[in-house]
């Protein structure tokens, strides 16, 4: 018998799609007897509810707030929980709102702590998460001696959105009062993609640091467009100015959404740019690492100088 | 005033490694250590913001870490940084990110800076918590993940911008002093000088137990322990071999069967 709670992310408003798979990946540690609740703070928690009823999910609890994100609510938010219920798990998105609020919580509170986990598991009635380490090379099984409760953040795009529909019971909480530090001034939307749609390409060509410099880009432009491909691009490529933001493939970047076939020459594979692409059916890594992360998601893999297959491959098309 | 900076020398791995023989971390011979990438950025951050308020700042450069940690103090001292403190005990070894926070706490109680920045993560682990788990520690506001940062030194609010997902940002306002997590490409960090190199050398580095900061050994206590660490099982690529040629050709007609050309 444990109290299982999925801290819910909203945006401005809206429920996000994460929340799904937060709800998913307590279900699999779930047993017999648990209680999975999920917390929506929000101005109309209510109204965001339905957004979480999934099979699965035996109660929400609404918490009337702000739809504006506040890292020191949050906190307060899941340091009540914790402290009103011990629940034994505690979860939430790992996405960037959770950075600024689950680590903030887990100090405070003196909990379990793992981020960006993906994998869970109970063993011998331990919970077990496993993540990702030295930039994706190794895997990490975790596990939290004397804790009570664990605080998760979960790796997005890794497990299926929980799904069904459920009429769970919907309890309030009333919004803890907190010195709130920060205020929400606005948003600043992306930049205009000046007609580049990585998010509608069916066919992505992508370059990483492994290009070295701005002078060698255009090569590839050149290449994309003779292959009737779509130029994409790594983080670190669009910071440089190298190539258009809207170019750049990954989390704080696009997903592309609709690509059958993605090239990736000279990218590592971090898991922020494999989240952008990882789910495309046809992936080709070209690296000179033959460690290099991207090979783990690849169907075809070439070990070899990006510039030479670059070359070569232009007297095909 | 003052800016403190907490960096991390972060590990790398050789393309062939081993495990340790207790299976729960890489054998270090494997390892190429350097200063962590998003370092670059919150060290660049700090240093333009005391370039443009005068030299009365003071950036200090903070890392918890064995004698290996002193190439990544030195080299933020060789960007300009005034002075670095290094943290170490054996005790520290099996840290994780909260048991690195009470550590750094200590050490803002110790410094009083007006503001605290650091990576928004760390290369090898990306764990994301040391610098907000710092906020929590000692009460602070804090932001991470921030591309854009207008503060001047002594201000009691900042305002920035968070990156979110799928390239939105959201603007903020922030009380001082704060704890920020600094992402990529908010700035062009510089490369030290070889005059900065030269200069870093005589810079003041403390060199702090944690009996120095009246922490106990059992005073840093992590919030999780690592069970065991792996290779995971290879992806089911097929390896595309011959020469540069032969593989282009392959790859042409995969090209074409997939695209239909």
């Amino acid at each position: 018998m444990a109290d299982l709670i999925a801290v819910a992310e909203q945006r401005d408003g809206e429920m996000r799609a994460t929340s799904l798979e937060t709800i998913a990946a307590l279900k699999s540690i779930k047993q017999d007897g648990d209680r999975l609740s999920v917390a929506v703070v929000a101005a109309d928690p209510q109204a965001l509810a339905a957004g979480v009823s999934v099979e699965g999910v035996d109660e929400v609890i609404a918490v009337k707030a702000t739809d504006d994100f506040q890292p020191d609510l949050m906190e307060a938010v899941i340091s009540e929980l914790v402290k009103e219920r011990n629940p034994s798990v505690v979860a939430v998105a790992h996405g960037v709102d959770a950075w600024s609020f689950a680590p903030a919580a887990a100090a405070k509170l003196g909990c379990g702590l793992a981020t960006d986990v993906m994998g869970l598991k109970i063993e011998d009635g331990e919970l077990v998460a496993t993540r990702a380490g030295y930039a994706e090379k190794v895997h990490v099984e975790m596990d939290f001696p004397g804790k009570d409760t664990v605080l998760l953040t979960v790796r997005t795009n890794v497990f299926e959105p929980a799904s069904g529909t459920t009429s769970p019971e919907v309890t309030e909480m009333a919004a803890p009062q907190v010195d709130v530090a920060t205020t929400h001034e606005g948003w600043k939307p992306p930049a205009d993609a000046g007609g580049i749609d990585i998010g509608g390409a069916e066919f992505i060509l992508s370059i990483g640091r492994g290009v070295g410099d701005e002078a060698n880009v255009e090569q590839y432009l050149e290449l994309a467009e003779s292959m009737g491909a779509t130029l994409g691009c790594s983080r670190p490529i669009a910071d440089n100015g190298w190539l258009p933001k809207a170019r750049q493939v990954g989390q704080s970047g696009q997903l592309a959404a609709n690509c059958k076939l993605y090239i990736a020459m000279g990218v590592s594979g971090s898991v922020q740019h494999q989240w952008g692409m990882k789910h495309v059916d046809n992936i080709v890594a070209v690296n000179s690492d033959p460690e290099a992360s991207i090979f783990s998601i690849a169907r075809y893999g070439i070990v070899g100088d990006m510039f030479e297959i670059a070359e070569e491959l232009e007297n095909h098309f | 005033m003052k800016i403190l900076v907490t960096v991390k020398q972060v590990a790398a791995l050789d393309d062939e490694f081993e495990m340790r023989d207790d299976g729960r971390d890489v054998d270090e011979d494997f390892f190429e250590k350097d200063l962590n990438e998003f370092d670059h950025f919150s060290v660049e951050e700090a240093l333009l913001i005391k370039e443009a308020a005068g030299d009365d700042t003071e950036v200090v450069i903070v890392t918890i870490g064995d004698e290996d940690a002193d190439d990544a103090l030195r080299t933020a001292l060789a960007k300009g940084a005034d002075r670095g403190i290094r943290v170490w005990d054996d005790s520290l070894a099996e840290a994780d990110g909260i048991a690195i926070a009470k550590v750094l706490a200590k050490v803002v109680e110790r410094e009083k800076p007006d503001m605290v920045f650091t990576g928004a993560q760390s290369a090898d682990f990306g764990s994301a918590v040391t610098g907000m788990a710092l906020a929590g520690i000692l009460g602070w506001p804090h932001a991470a993940v921030v591309v854009n940062l207008e503060y001047s030194p002594g201000s009691n609010t900042a305002t920035l911008r968070r990156e979110l997902e799928g390239g939105l940002e959201e603007i903020m306002t922030i009380r001082c002093p704060a704890v920020l997590s600094i992402q990529l490409g908010i700035n062009e960090p510089r490369y030290a000088s070889l005059r900065g190199i030269k200069q870093a050398k005589q810079k003041q580095v403390d060199e702090l137990s944690l009996d120095d900061l009246g922490l106990g050994s059992d005073g840093a206590a992590a919030a999780s322990r690592v069970r065991r660490m792996y290779a995971p099982e290879k992806g089911q690529a097929e390896l595309i071999t011959g020469s540069a040629a032969e593989q282009a050709a392959r790859l042409a007609d995969i090209i074409k069967e997939l695209r239909g050309m």
